[in-house]
Formats: C-alpha cells, sequence, structure tokens
C-alpha cells in the first residue's frame, strides 16, 4: 500500500520540532538531555487551551506542526489518534477522587477523560468535520495508526493526519505503566505524489518474523524507541531524515511485522523495487 | 457546470455530493455471526424476545455500593463467570476483570466462537482481525486499587500492577478477544466515547478491502463502572427514572452495559441469500464541542449522508432508523433535527435505549445486532417508556413495535468529542 508523507511534528527529549531533530536522527548531533520544551499548540483557543490536558497539547502541538508543514487545509485532512495510555493525568484525578467517600468528581474531568480527547480537541480547535478516529495498540499504537491511515487514504482517497503521543503517567499510575519519556510524533500523509512530498512509502504486512525490527543504532534514541510506543516511528523518522532508500521493520503486536519500503522525495517517481 | 443527472439516484447522489464531498461505493460484507449481550437478554433469542415482549432490563442502580438515584442496564450472573476459571482457561487469568468477562459471555453465545475459529481455519490467524471499540475498557480495576493504595506511600497493590496490562489499558478488549480466539491478525481497540464501536465497523470494513485481512472479529464492549456513573450525574446527564427517548419530559439518559460481535467477511465468502450486510458507513465530527452536540447538527447529518451515498441507496430506501436515541433532551432534538433534513418526516425510526440503557462504547455494536435482527426476524422495535412523543420533534418516532418486512436498516452512534457514525445494514 502506497503512502506520501508531506508533512512531520515531533516533540520529545531534545526531539522538539522536525527541523531540529533531523540533525539528530541523522546521527550528525548527539540527543541533548534538555527536558522537552513546552507544547504550544496555538491553535487551540485560550480557553479550550487552558482546560486541555498536557498530553491534548503535546498531540495537538505535533498535529499543527505537520499540517503547517505539509501547507495543508486542517479542515479538508482526516485524523488518527493513537495513545496506548490516554488520558493518565485525567484518570487518576478521577479515580482519586473516586476512592473518597464523596466521590464527588467535576463534569470537566469526566469529559476530559475520554481516550478521543485529543481527536476531539483538534476538531474544535480546527473546526475539522472530517472523520478523526481515537485508537490504542498498547506498543504497537503507532503501527495500528499507520494501518488504519494508509486504509483510510487508500480507500477514502483523502489525506490523513496521523498522530501518536503518549506521555509518562503520574504516579502511582506509573508503577503500572513506567513510560520513560514522553513523545509524539504526526504525519501528514496523501495517496497523490506532488511537490510536498517528504517520502513515499510502501507498505506490507508480513508474518514472517525471522528480520529484527529496525532499532535505533543511538543508544538514548534506542532507550526512547523502546520506552514509548509513539517513538517507535523514529527508524521511519530517521530514514526520512536521512533521505535514503530503507527498509523498516516495525513490530505490529507479537504476531506481524510492517515494512515500510522508504523511499526519499527526489526518487518517488522511481519503480519501487519488489518485495 | 456539470448536466444534471436524469436518474433520481444519481441526481440525489449529485446534490449530496456537492454538500460532502466523495464518499466511494463499497461492495457488502456479510455479517456471517452476530450475537450480543446486555440487561435484556444473553444471545439473539433471548433479546428478540425481551424486545418483542417490550420487557425492559433497567433497573433500580444496585451497582456495588453507587449511591445515585438512578436506574441502570446491569447484566445479570457476570459476578459469577470469571475469565480463567478451569484449568483449560487458567492461562486467560490475567484477563479476569468485568469488561472481560463481559466480553467472553457474549463470546459464548449463538456459537460466535466457532464460527470464528471456522474463519481462522478458513483464511488463516493472521489474516483474521480484531477491531473493537470501547470508552472505557476495564477502568473499574484500577477504581478499585485506587482504595487499597498503600496508606504509606501511595503505592498500588502488586496484583494490579502486574495484571494492568490485560485489564483497564485500553488495548484489552481486543487483545482477550484475539488471544482467546487464537486470531493473529491486525487488531486495534476504537476509543471515540460513546460511538466507540459503529466506528469500528468502518475500519473493519476498510481493513478487509485494503486487504489488511480477509475477515474481521468487529464489535465492542462496555461495563458499568464508577467513573462513568458519577461522570454523567456531574453532568447532569442521567435520569431518576428509567430513559424515556424523544419523550416530551425526556430528562437523561439512563446507563447500561453491553456487548456485542460481528463476524465480518467479504461477500464473495460468505454471501448467501438473505445474508445479513454492511452496505455503507458514514463518518464525521463536529468540531464544535467535547460533550455538547453541533447545534444544527451538521456532523450527523454528513454522516448519514455519507452512509447513504457509499451505499448507493437513497433515503427513501431505508425502512428503519435505528437512532442513537439516548434520551437527553440535546440529543434527541438534535438527532430529529438531522433525521428530517435527510429522510424528511416519514421514515420510522425508534430508540433501543428504553430496554438496554446506553451501554457507551458497546452501543453501536448491540444496535448493530439489532438491526440486523429487524431484518431476519422482520420486526421493527418502537421506543420503550415513552408515553408521549416530544411535540417538537418532525421525525416519525415509533412507540409501539412493528411487525413488517424490513430490508434496510440504519443505525447512528454519536460521541463525546462531536464524532457521529451511521452505519446502513440489509439483506442480499
Amino acid at each position: 500500500m502506497t503512502l506520501y508523507v508531506n508533512g512531520i511534528g515531533t516533540l520529545g527529549p531534545g526531539l522538539a520540532g522536525w527541523v531540529g531533530s533531523q540533525a539528530v536522527l541523522r546521527g550528525e548531533v548527539l540527543l541533548c538531555d534538555a527536558s522537552p520544551p513546552e507544547p504550544i499548540a496555538s491553535v487551540l483557543p485560550p480557553n479550550e487551551r487552558r482546560r486541555s490536558s498536557e498530553s491534548v497539547r503535546w498531540a495537538v502541538h505535533v498535529a499543527q506542526e505537520a499540517v503547517q508543514q505539509a501547507e495543508a487545509d486542517a479542515r479538508e485532512v482526516a485524523s488518527v489518534f493513537a495513545s496506548s495510555e490516554g488520558e493518565t493525568d485525567v484518570m487518576d484525578r478521577l479515580c482519586a477522587a473516586l476512592a473518597m467517600p464523596q466521590r464527588m468528581i467535576s463534569p470537566t474531568l469526566f469529559h476530559h477523560s475520554v481516550h478521543n480527547a485529543a481527536s476531539g480537541y483538534w476538531g474544535i480547535a480546527t473546526g475539522s468535520q472530517q472523520s478523526s478516529t481515537a485508537l490504542a495498540c498498547y506498543d504497537s499504537s503507532f503501527c495500528a495508526a499507520l494501518i488504519e491511515a494508509a486504509a483510510y487514504a487508500q480507500i477514502e482517497e483523502q489525506p490523513v493526519l496521523l498522530v501518536a503521543y503518549d506521555l509518562p503517567p503520574p504516579p502511582p499510575l506509573y508503577a503500572a505503566r513506567p513510560l520513560h519519556g514522553g513523545f509524539a510524533v504526526a504525519l501528514l500523509l496523501t495517496q497523490t505524489p506532488d511537490p510536498h512530498n517528504l517520502a513515499h512509502l510502501d507498505l506490507t504486512l508480513t508474518n514472517d518474523l525471522s528480520e529484527d525490527t529496525t532499532s535505533m543504532d543511538d543508544a538514548r534514541l534506542e532507550a526512547l524507541r523502546n520506552g514509548n510506543q509513539a517513538a517507535r516511528s523514529l527508524p521511519l523518522l530517521a530514514a526520512i531524515a536521512r533521505q535514503r532508500d530503507a527498509l523498516i521493520h516495525l513490530e505490529y503486536l507479537e504476531n506481524q511485522h510492517l515494512l515500510i519500503q522508504v523511499l526519499p522525495c527526489q526518487s518517488c517517481t522511481r519503480p519501487l523495487s519488489a518485495n | 457546470m456539470d448536466a444534471i443527472p436524469d436518474d433520481p439516484l444519481d441526481r440525489w447522489h449529485a446534490a449530496s455530493l456537492n454538500r460532502q464531498g466523495v464518499a466511494r461505493a463499497m461492495a457488502p460484507l456479510i455479517l456471517n455471526r452476530y450475537t450480543t449481550v446486555s440487561a435484556v437478554g444473553k444471545g439473539l433469542d433471548e433479546t428478540y424476545r425481551a424486545l418483542w415482549l417490550r420487557r425492559s432490563g433497567l433497573r433500580p442502580c444496585d451497582f456495588e455500593d453507587v449511591g445515585i438515584t438512578t436506574y441502570i442496564g446491569r447484566v445479570d450472573d457476570i459476578e459469577q463467570v470469571p475469565v480463567g476459571g478451569g484449568s483449560v482457561q487458567a492461562q486467560f487469568e490475567q484477563f479476569d476483570c468485568r469488561s472481560n468477562r463481559l466480553a467472553l459471555l457474549t463470546l459464548q453465545q449463538d456459537g460466535f466462537i466457532q464460527a470464528a475459529i471456522e474463519a481462522r481455519e478458513r483464511y488463516g490467524a493472521h489474516r483474521v482481525a480484531v477491531i473493537l471499540g470501547s470508552s472505557t475498557s476495564g477502568v473499574l480495576e484500577t477504581e478499585h486499587a485506587y482504595r487499597r493504595r498503600d496508606p504509606a506511600t501511595g503505592a498500588l497493590p502488586p496484583m494490579y500492577l502486574t495484571t494492568h496490562r490485560y485489564t483497564h489499558n485500553m488495548f484489552s478488549p481486543a487483545h482477550f478477544v484475539r488471544t482467546y480466539l487464537g486470531l493473529q491478525g491486525p487488531a486495534m481497540v476504537i476509543s471515540t466515547a460513546c460511538s466507540s464501536s459503529t466506528k469500528a465497523f468502518a475500519t473493519a470494513a476498510r481493513f478487509i478491502e485494503a486487504g489488511w485481512c480477509d475477515a474481521a472479529v468487529v464489535g465492542g464492549v462496555d461495563s458499568l463502572c464508577l467513573t462513568i456513573l458519577y461522570g454523567f450525574a456531574s453532568l447532569e446527564l442521567m435520569s431518576s427514572s428509567p430513559c424515556r427517548p424523544c419523550d416530551k419530559d425526556r430528562d437523561g439518559l439512563t446507563l447500561g452495559e453491553s456487548a456485542g460481535f460481528a463476524l465480518l467477511e467479504k461477500a464473495e465468502h460468505a454471501g448467501r441469500p438473505g445474508a445479513v450486510a454492511l452496505l455503507g458507513y458514514g463518518e464525521s465530527c463536529d468540531g464544535y464541542h467535547m460533550s455538547r452536540p453541533h447545534p444544527q447538527g451538521t456532523g450527523a447529518i454528513k454522516a448519514m449522508q455519507a452512509a447513504l451515498l457509499r451505499s448507493r441507496l437513497t433515503p427513501e430506501d431505508i425502512d428503519y432508523i435505528h437512532l442513537h436515541g439516548s434520551a437527553t433532551r440535546a440529543n434527541d432534538k438534535i438527532e430529529d433535527h438531522a433525521v428530517n433534513v435527510v429522510f424528511g418526516p416519514s421514515t420510522p425510526c425508534s430508540s433501543t435505549k428504553g430496554w438496554t440503557g446506553h451501554t457507551l462504547g458497546a452501543a453501536g455494536a448491540t444496535g448493530t445486532v439489532i438491526a440486523a435482527m429487524c431484518l431476519t426476524r422482520s420486526f421493527v422495535p418502537g421506543t420503550l417508556n415513552t408515553t408521549r412523543i416530544d411535540p417538537s420533534l418532525r421525525s416519525h418516532v415509533l412507540l409501539e413495535n412493528r411487525a413488517q418486512p424490513v430490508r434496510r436498516v440504519l443505525s447512528n452512534s454519536f460521541g463525546f468529542g462531536g464524532n457521529n457514525y451511521s452505519l446502513i445494514f440489509g439483506t442480499l
């Protein structure tokens, strides 16, 4: 299945923004330890921004970056939001309140607890009425989102914004799901070759697991990749940053691999090698 | 300027296309097996009997120690059937929680497990997907664990920490179902609040058409929990009596729990005369508010029109509309408006929430099974508990059940975050 990447957004430790992240992903600059900057997500109206959770702002921030980079109109783009853990900050506060005798919970907190909070806020911020989904597939959430986005783009013939994000849960939930670093990535994907294409992807599912999944050479990037489902996108992002042909093996649950043949934009018109 | 098409179908589609963009036609997909469990019964026969005899599953709230004056649609016996009970089942023990018990109880109805195994053998385990919807997964486990936090450190109980992935994590229902059925294809849980399992059908249809899989176990599960009961109470959207969809005096929803599954396959493999098929789906967002529907219902209108376009049907082809019909003041008013814009005032419609309660992320799956039974058992349910239809509503809301042939049903689901989905089912 063929897809083109037209825009990328990233937010993570030392990986704030696609422009600044490319040198790190190419291995030219070491990943620095700096904490990631606060998400700006300026597309959110001030009231919504104030009410939104941190994970919503991370998701919206990278979504906005990818759409701007692709020079796309958010109102014309469908979206796929993927998170393993969702709104853990909100769930922590709700469960703590429900453990008290009076069980008083705030209505705002309740409607922010839904897994599709980021998807909902993106719609409110952009006024988009296009289809939007919110999915979960544990450590394969990014992979599941890529498969869903590819199917959507192919069948509905419409551009799709993929957003994968997860933040470390607050204590005590952290002990149940110790995600070490926050990471968010957005990809603006289309079916059509055009001058905005950054890369050409060809996706195939296989149940041949004889090859290892593609890892990162740098130990710290590899730790990030292992520690957060959204960062499973790093080998794909690195291949795009290097502007070289690459074949990425992405684990899809324990039974399948998603093979991603990456061709840089200059070679988009070349025929794909068979795989 | 384009020529005006002669054919009324083309004319209607051309007019709709101008309003809302492209929706490609889809090939019908067969619901080779389907089943549901809700407060009205376990499996097709019990569910049909309750619908036909107008026996509601709602009862005064007796869930745990919840002190809210309301009714609920609780499924009996979940407490007595742990996942992992018995030596053969011990490998599934880590998945044990209320929502997975409800999922298992539902898999056990109407030969669903056998049908899934046959699909696995026919296509290969990695070619059968599991696409389920849920809004809260096993959050009840986390609610309980928070009461048992260590008083000194605040730490959650060690047992909870090891099972979190298999119970509360949002992927848990699909993880459990695919493990239980021995499937290895693509899987995910879709969590778009109250429309989750309706969305799952659209995603599964795309997966089959795009070639990611040959068949899919599609559906949803949502079980009662404190978050939902106290959450909807805080929003003041819950009735203190059994919900009365479309009633002049309706005062909110009644919460319930349910699960529903369908085995979705291509017509070339599973098609036979009389088989129930998914003919179309429509998806949209309001882009308006997190918990309030768009005042003009533009998203809902768009979803219903897209489902018609995709199935290449006109509004006149739809015999019955299974409403989202949650019984809140706002939903029923705006859904009525949207139905009117697309269908006018004569297409019969009703809400079955008076039987099952609003089962949130599973409502679409249970609604799908009810729609399928309308087709195969030639009836249309009315609207239970409602005595006087809101005179401001213009759609043709049915109060009484009808025995009549039904060829096409449209079913709606709307959710928090402002997402709207419509499905159309028919018989081959």
